[in-house]
């Protein structure tokens, strides 16, 4: 009977308690959907690579090797030496590797060089491969695979000519060479959909007439005579490692860093990601300040519209006095009220949260790359969502109290 | 049996004093007061002479600083709060002045609220919606009233569902603080009737608290404050 009445009583106001619901439930989504993007992001970034155990690269940071390594941002300091690589894969710890080759763009995109390895090792989201959507694999010595992001942002299709520029922002392009784009990967939501991938015998081929990072002068080196050479590549920038048994991982990276003949680094991808994250996750951190600010604000405002009404609610404390509700009922009732409130806020946002989310979801994975998993409540959703429910109710005490105060003194004599 | 009645007091006030703590000009004193089984009793009073007060002490909402107050022979002024609120959910039925219902609810769940509260009422009764109806009729009320919200109904009507609710489970005591005031002369009478028939038919003690020394003829009794109170400086 006193849930219906309450019930009845909420519903009487229906314009006031739909305007509160809805504004808490707006908080309580911005709330969730700051936490969704921030665990899709984390979960996005932390995917980029998998069940690869070790990255090698000239002495650095790990941040920063992983950066340019996976992430293609930044650049190395120095390359390392064929022969230290093969001096690191002839290593029994050494199960696979995937040299790389950087430092040449196309339009912004960055020009990786690397061997067929590379699509068979490079595993992203808990091992997944990256294929081929369309085309086929690097069968020429000019043949560039692009990955699905280069494909949509130029246009580009099978077969779509193409020139790679000398270094990352330069004016002199390897127009000596053109490429044809041989295959376009399916999207991946990591770097490689950015990224344009060639042998690594085609970065060494088209810096044959370059020395020391400059074009020498007069040279020109026809297209023919570089097929008939010997393209093994000299440099590479950073080599992806797997090992045949976990246990190795640390041995086999302390060798690699103290390796005598030449400075390298050997990192974990996963250990760097984390500290990489530790940098980027301050502004997600933030949104979410911000968004459990904004609940606490609409906390604060279903208590001030509680509390307005309890001038008018005033003559019905008294009734429920007078037919023998102590005042600890009335007190219940308001609180029950809150409760009410709450409970169908939470409902409302969760709802408004899906639907929102499923028409965005595609937006947010082509924009920024974050796949957005549209996913049941997690329990750390429910447990903030119990969270709020006693924050609410304990907030509403404070005009329950004033209630209980208002209906012991009020007695017979009633104020309008 | 009329005997009996006679001997057994409703209400039975001793020496209760009260005064308000932060309104140190009134005080109200009350040497006697008794109100027998059955009575139907008007106290008069100007405003301000203490009736309501007395109302609130009567029902529990307030305790005297000193002095007996006995409904029904118990002694009420030295049980919890608690207690208090179960005791007056039990044994009172409540009129207003007005704006009695909870405007929200229907006229029958209005009519019910005393039951929620009261086991002893809600065991008098063995169907309680059909009783309500019953005593809406008796009431003259019209018939589809009962499942109208509270806020539909004309005052007059609101009083005469205010008057059910009070008398639902046969209360022994029904306190009603001039339920005619906003009422008409016509209106006024018609209601009266009413009432007394109802309270009547349940064997309730009846006290109402008027102004208005014209409904006097009334009531088997007319208490006037200025007799009952004494004046304390």
């Amino acid at each position: 009977m006193l849930l219906k009445l309450t019930f009845n009583s909420l519903y009487a106001r229906l314009l006031t308690v739909a305007m509160t619901v809805f504004a808490i439930s707006l908080s309580l989504m911005l709330y969730m959907s700051v936490e969704k993007l921030r665990t899709s992001a984390y979960t996005s970034f932390t995917d980029t690579i998998s069940q690869t155990d070790l990255i090698v690269g000239a002495r650095t940071s790990s941040v920063q090797l992983l950066l340019y390594s996976v992430f293609r941002i930044g650049n190395a300091t120095n390359n390392i030496t064929w022969e230290s690589y093969e001096d690191v894969i002839n290593k029994k710890e050494v199960a696979w590797s995937v040299p790389i080759s950087l430092g040449d763009s196309h339009r912004g995109f960055r020009v990786m060089g690397t061997n067929s390895e590379f699509f068979k090792r490079y595993k992203f989201r808990g091992g997944q491969s990256i294929e081929l959507e369309q085309g086929k694999n690097l069968d020429d010595l000019y043949d560039v695979i692009i990955g699905a992001g280069v494909a949509e942002k130029l246009n580009y299709s099978v077969g779509t000519p193409l020139i790679v520029s000398h270094g990352l922002q330069s004016f002199s392009d390897h127009d000596d060479q053109p490429f044809k784009v041989s295959g376009i990967l399916a999207k991946t939501g990591t770097p490689v959909d950015n990224t344009v991938i060639v042998s690594l015998e085609a970065i060494e081929a088209i810096h044959v007439d370059w020395s020391t990072g400059a074009k020498i002068p007069g040279q020109i080196t026809p297209v023919e005579e570089i097929r008939q050479m010997d393209l093994s590549p000299k440099n590479i920038t950073a080599a992806l490692i797997g090992v045949n048994s976990k246990l190795q991982i640390f041995q086999l990276q302390r060798w690699i860093n103290e390796y005598p003949e030449e400075s390298l680094s050997s990192i974990l991808p996963g250990v760097a990601l984390q500290e990489l994250w530790r940098i980027v996750g301050v502004v997600e951190n933030l949104l979410l300040g911000i968004s459990v600010t904004v609940i606490f604000t609409t906390l604060i405002g279903m208590t001030a519209i509680i509390f307005s009404s309890l001038n008018e609610r005033r003559r019905e404390m008294a009734i429920w006095r007078a037919m023998g509700a102590s005042p600890k009922v009335v007190i219940g009732l308001l609180m029950l009220e809150a409760f009410i409130i709450s409970v169908m806020s939470i409902i409302v946002s969760t709802v408004m949260l899906f639907l929102t989310l499923y028409v965005l979801q595609p937006w947010i994975d082509n924009t920024y790359g974050i796949l957005v998993n549209i996913e049941m409540l997690s329990f750390k959703d429910i447990y903030i969502f119990m969270l709020f429910i006693i924050a609410a109710s304990l907030v509403s005490l404070i005009p329950a109290i004033r209630a209980y105060w208002f209906s012991i003194n009020d007695g017979m004599t009633i104020k309008i | 049996m009329e005997k009996s009645n006679l001997n057994e007091k409703t209400i039975q006030i001793n020496s209760v004093k009260f005064h308000w703590s932060n309104k140190s000009k009134f005080k109200l004193h009350i040497p006697e007061l008794s109100i027998d089984k059955g009575e139907k009793v008007l106290l008069l009073g100007e405003s301000g002479s203490g009736k309501t007060t007395l109302l609130s002490l009567i029902c529990g909402f307030l305790t005297p600083l000193s002095g007996k107050i006995q409904l029904n022979e118990k002694l009420i002024n030295d049980l919890s709060a608690t207690k208090r609120d179960q005791y007056r959910s039990d044994n009172i039925g409540i009129i207003f002045q007005q704006f009695n219902l909870l405007p929200y609810a229907n006229v029958i769940d209005n009519i019910l609220l005393p039951l929620y509260f009261s086991k002893l009422r809600s065991a008098n009764i063995s169907n309680q919606r059909e009783t309500a109806i019953s005593i809406c009729q008796s009431l003259r009320l019209p018939e589809d009233v009962v499942n109208m919200k509270a806020s539909e109904l004309s005052v007059g009507q609101q009083q005469r569902v205010a008057v059910a609710r009070a008398l639902i489970g046969n209360p022994p005591l029904v306190i009603a603080d001039e339920p005619t005031s906003s009422l008409d002369t016509d209106a006024q009478n018609i209601f009266l009737d009413l009432m007394f028939s109802q309270v009547a038919s349940s064997n309730s003690t009846l006290l109402m608290v008027s102004h208005d020394k014209s409904l006097s003829s009334n009531f088997d009794r007319v208490i006037d404050m200025k007799n009952v109170s004494v004046k304390e400086k």
